[in-house]
């Protein structure tokens, strides 16, 4: 089995690009589903507040500005390749890092505090990221990173429905959600779901399904037939642009799934908003 | 048509702002978020002068992104407001006349604001690089320990806002779903 050696500062330098870049360009996937929904929506204000949405990305992009003022809590999903080893100092600290670096230098809002109850301190680097790492074959690391702002973050949640809820059940959990968060989570949205697994790998697929561009589908046509009913079942909900009323609600429903207990069908539901940030890197 | 406004607010302007009145606003407003209407209520709570004047003014739920070179104030949308509903009434009821956020209101805002009339506009969420373009001048009033979260005075010109829930109470927000 060859070794393979990468530099400490190549992960540093390719996550500072990846959280800058996240922030100042809106994905292909997000900004063609704005477009497509500015042309049909049928509420004046609605259609008013996708093209002012449409025209703040753009502005972002030219002046290389964020999109967004919360620039969010940094989230990495990592798949590392075993036959790396990393030279001039930790895997980790040079993705940290990297998070440090993007906020400090990219004029980036930095919004993470120490202490959640007591202290809330800010930490003033926008650290610490917050990792999934996973051991892969192979001699690569596979970065998908994500910025979540918090005014959708807020309005997500878990619960741990059992089977007999069946797929109904689903539904109405991930239905619920979305109508509690209402206007809130700066609609049109992009729901993550996560099915299966335990408490918290539930929350982490929702999480990994936000990252995922919209303009994909589940692999199992049975989840995918899911994404586009509950996609539509949104729409109708009419909260529209901004929650002040239109067609427009979601931009996309993701949903990944793992398997599970006997007893159990955890379900999450992650909303974002339609800064839906992510980039991906292969080093 | 988008109507014109003028800060600080007067009662006779208040009174013709209607929910779903697409408005641009040019003055000066106060900034502040989670942090600083904490302090502020409890400023309030314990009988003490608050570090800025309240009275007439607006102010906007937002915690700016640095100011790249060049610019005078970084991207800086709306944050939700709910989160400052627990505050709110003890602020309308020191004089605040207007609020500018996103989303939902709680039954205690709505009441404080027909008691008191004053008005909730809605920034759009996420739309903070465009309308940071109409935010002309920032300044620091208060607990600047605070970071983004500090009081800032934003001077704007044309600033971009929905009235979601007037005077009267009435709300253009969709709230609730079949
Ligand atoms: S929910 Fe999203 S778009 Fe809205 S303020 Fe937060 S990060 Fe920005």
């Amino acid at each position: 089995m060859e070794i393979r050696t990468v530099h400490a500062a190549e992960i540093t330098e390719t996550v500072k690009k990846l959280y800058m870049d996240m922030n100042y360009f809106i994905g292909e996937d997000i900004l063609c589903a704005l477009q497509s929904a500015q042309q049909t929506e049928s509420s004046p204000i609605g259609k008013s507040v996708l093209s002012q949405l449409i025209e703040n990305n753009r502005i972002a992009a030219e002046e290389e500005i964020p999109i967004c003022q919360d620039t969010g809590m940094a989230v990495l999903f990592i798949e590392y390749g075993q036959q790396v080893v990393i030279d001039g100092g930790s895997f980790e600290d040079a993705v940290q890092e990297g998070v440090r670096r993007a906020y400090t230098e990219g004029y980036l809002r930095k919004s993470v505090v120490t202490d959640p109850v007591f202290d809330r301190i800010n930490t003033k680097d926008n650290t610490p990221a917050i990792l999934y790492t996973t051991i892969v074959p192979g001699d690569q690391i596979r970065i998908t990173a994500g910025c979540k702002g918090f005014g959708s973050e807020n309005m997500s949640s878990v619960k741990m429905l059992t089977p007999s809820a069946g797929i109904d059940g689903v539904k109405a959990f991930i239905l619920d959600t979305v109508r509690y968060a209402g206007p809130n989570p700066c609609p049109p949205i992009v729901v993550g779901v996560g099915i299966g697994g335990t408490f918290e790998k539930a929350a982490m697929l929702a999480k990994k399904a936000t990252l995922r561009p919209i303009n994909t589908k589940n692999e199992d046509p049975r989840y995918a037939a899911l994404e586009d009913e509950l996609l539509s079942a949104i729409n109708r909900m009419g909260f529209g642009p901004a929650g002040l009323g239109g067609d427009c609600t979601a931009l996309g429903v993701n949903i990944e799934t793992f398997p599970t207990h006997i007893a159990g069908m955890p379900v999450a539901v992650n909303i974002c908003c339609h800064a839906a940030r992510h980039q991906s890197a292969v080093i | 048509m988008k109507k014109k406004i003028h800060l600080p607010l007067t009662d006779e302007v208040i009174r013709t702002l209607k929910a779903g009145d697409s408005v641009l606003i040019t003055g000066s407003m106060l900034t502040g978020r989670d942090a600083a209407h904490k302090r502020l209520y409890e400023l309030i709570e314990a009988g003490k002068p608050l570090p800025v004047n309240i009275d007439g003014e607006v102010i906007y739920y937002v915690g700016p992104a640095p100011a790249k070179p060049g610019h005078a104030v970084g991207p800086a949308g709306p944050t939700s407001s709910y989160r400052m509903d627990k505050y709110a009434p003890a602020l309308l009821d020191r004089g605040l006349k207007g609020m500018i956020g996103k989303g939902k209101r709680n039954k205690e805002v709505v009441d404080a604001m027909i008691r008191n009339g004053c008005v909730y506009f809605a920034a759009i969420g996420g739309a903070a690089a465009l309308i940071s373009r109409s935010i002309k001048k920032i300044e620091t009033l208060a607990y600047d320990d605070l970071g983004t979260e500090a009081i800032y005075r934003f001077y704007v010109e044309d600033f971009p806002a929905i009235v979601a829930i007037d005077a009267d109470g009435n709300s253009i927000l969709v709230e609730s779903a079949p």
